[in-house]
């Protein structure tokens, strides 16, 4: 029920009535973008659908940086084989 | 897929849990998670056994099916089985069980019962059916609530006369409050709610940290997402910080989302209480139509029923939603209860703690058991 997925908007279908297509993995549907029209929807923009309607826009910078920073979580460790990799203790 | 599989990285996964290990050394640490949909991740990808002894995880009662109390499925089979109406659902309350059984039977028998997938397709329904009554059942937290405002205020638009909204949705706030206040549980942080916060932000929770002095981070739904919000909360604990993290940058604003909770102020209004199944009476933990919507509420159109079920004697679900006890623990799990027999909501809805743990936990526990005999 929590379920969001995230989609590519294709085509503004009808700005006033706020509809939009979105295209999830290939499947192309439309669907309301009501909740999202302080947001100003262009086509190329990500947006999470739950049932039938867009909740938000993804911000693939956001994104990108949310990845950064569980790269850097796991750093430390990571840092710690390699090192321990490398070493050539005789 | 995008946004999904980077967040997936096994490599990434594995470096994080080494990190969560040696941040949670020495240490105990229970996290309640509170939404349904990452308990499902939570056992889909077998986090729990990732995570050290030190961590555990537990399911608090975030399945908004699964809080549904029977009484409340009995009304919703009443009005599928009132002529001339055609009932609609979302699929994942077909199967819950009321105390004469479920909406899929009802069907069998005849009654007009119809999944959609949005309240938009059911107001389609409505506008094609001018003949019929058709009645959307409304179920979800604040995540779904806006969907059910736009579609009353699209209906209103139409000028509809044939559609109504029996609604059920329930807010996230106050079952938080009680699980806090509850004497059963001693927890040291919580995975915070990732869709109902793109609604709400972050603002509702601060209650948690300020009053409660437990850490919350608002996680998304993948793997890694999880995993990341576990090392915030041990790195909040460990650094004596106390606050409302949010590791779901990519699509929870601090603000939420402004259009969608305007329209939920227009098109409904908060009960004073309501039942949730397993936690009993909450106040102000539910929404009704709004009376300047009341031409749309069921309830208003209908004499409903509107009898209380206790739940069956061999039912633990409320104790499972509290997270007092675990899947496996429940006396009737797997046996008499199953994903095809289900006594609870935990079981029936792919969200409950119970439905997860029985299709992807199992295995991986019972193989860790047999191996801790094997020594």
């Amino acid at each position: 029920m929590c379920l969001g997925i995230p989609g590519q908007v294709v085509d503004i279908v009808d700005a006033e009535q706020s509809l939009a297509k979105v295209d999830v993995n290939g499947v192309r549907r439309t669907i309301s973008a009501r909740l999202l029209t302080d947001d100003n929807l262009k086509v190329g923009d990500w947006v999470l659908v739950h049932v039938g309607f867009a909740m938000a826009k993804i911000d693939e910078r956001e994104a990108a940086m949310t990845l950064d920073q569980v790269q850097k979580m796991g750093a430390d460790y990571v840092n710690e084989i390699e090192a321990f990799t490398a070493s050539e203790i005789s | 897929m995008k946004f999904v599989d980077e967040f997936r990285d096994p490599a990434a996964a594995r470096a994080l849990v080494k990190s969560i290990n040696d941040l949670a050394a020495g240490g105990e640490f229970k996290f309640m998670e509170v939404c349904g949909g990452h308990t499902h991740t939570i056992y889909r990808h077998g986090i729990e056994h990732l995570l050290p002894e030190s961590v555990e995880l537990v399911h608090g009662p975030g399945c908004p099916v699964c809080v549904i109390p029977m009484g409340r499925v009995d009304d919703a089979m009443w009005l599928a089985e009132q002529p001339g109406t055609i009932f609609t659902t979302f699929g994942d309350m077909m199967r819950v069980p009321g105390s004469a059984g479920n909406l899929i039977e009802a069907k069998a028998r005849g009654a007009d019962v119809r999944f959609v997938y949005s309240p938009l397709d059911a107001l389609k329904i409505a506008v094609e059916n001018p003949d019929r009554h058709v009645v959307f059942f409304a179920v979800g937290f604040e995540t779904t609530a806006p969907s059910t405002a736009v579609t009353l205020v699209r209906a209103r638009a139409l000028r509809l006369t044939n559609f109504s909204v029996f609604c059920n949705h329930v807010t996230i706030v106050p079952p938080i409050k009680a699980i806090l206040e509850s004497p059963d549980l001693r927890l040291s942080g919580f995975i915070g709610p990732g869709h109902v916060s793109t609604v709400v932000g972050l603002r509702p929770y601060r209650f948690v940290p300020e009053v409660y002095g437990k850490p919350m981070v608002v996680a998304g739904f993948e793997p890694l997402d999880i995993l990341a919000s576990v090392h915030m909360l041990l790195q909040q604990i460990r650094e004596g910080r106390c606050e409302v993290e949010n590791q779901y940058t990519r699509v929870v604003r601090p603000e939420g989302n402004t259009q969608a909770l305007k329209l939920m102020a227009e098109t409904f209004e908060l009960r004073p209480h309501f039942e949730w199944r397993g936690l009993g009476f909450i106040s102000q933990s539910a929404l009704k139509i709004h009376h300047d919507y009341g031409e749309y509420d069921a309830e208003l159109t209908f004499q409903m029923p509107g009898v209380r079920v206790a739940d069956p004697k061999a039912c633990q679900c409320g104790e499972v939603l509290k997270g007092v006890i675990k899947p496996w623990e429940c006396k009737v799990f797997g046996t008499a209860c199953t994903p095809e027999t289900p006594i609870g909501t935990c079981m029936v809805s792919p969200e409950g703690a119970c439905a997860a743990y029985y299709n992807f936990g199992r295995l991986h526990r019972e193989t860790a058991l047999v191996l801790g005999q094997r020594g």
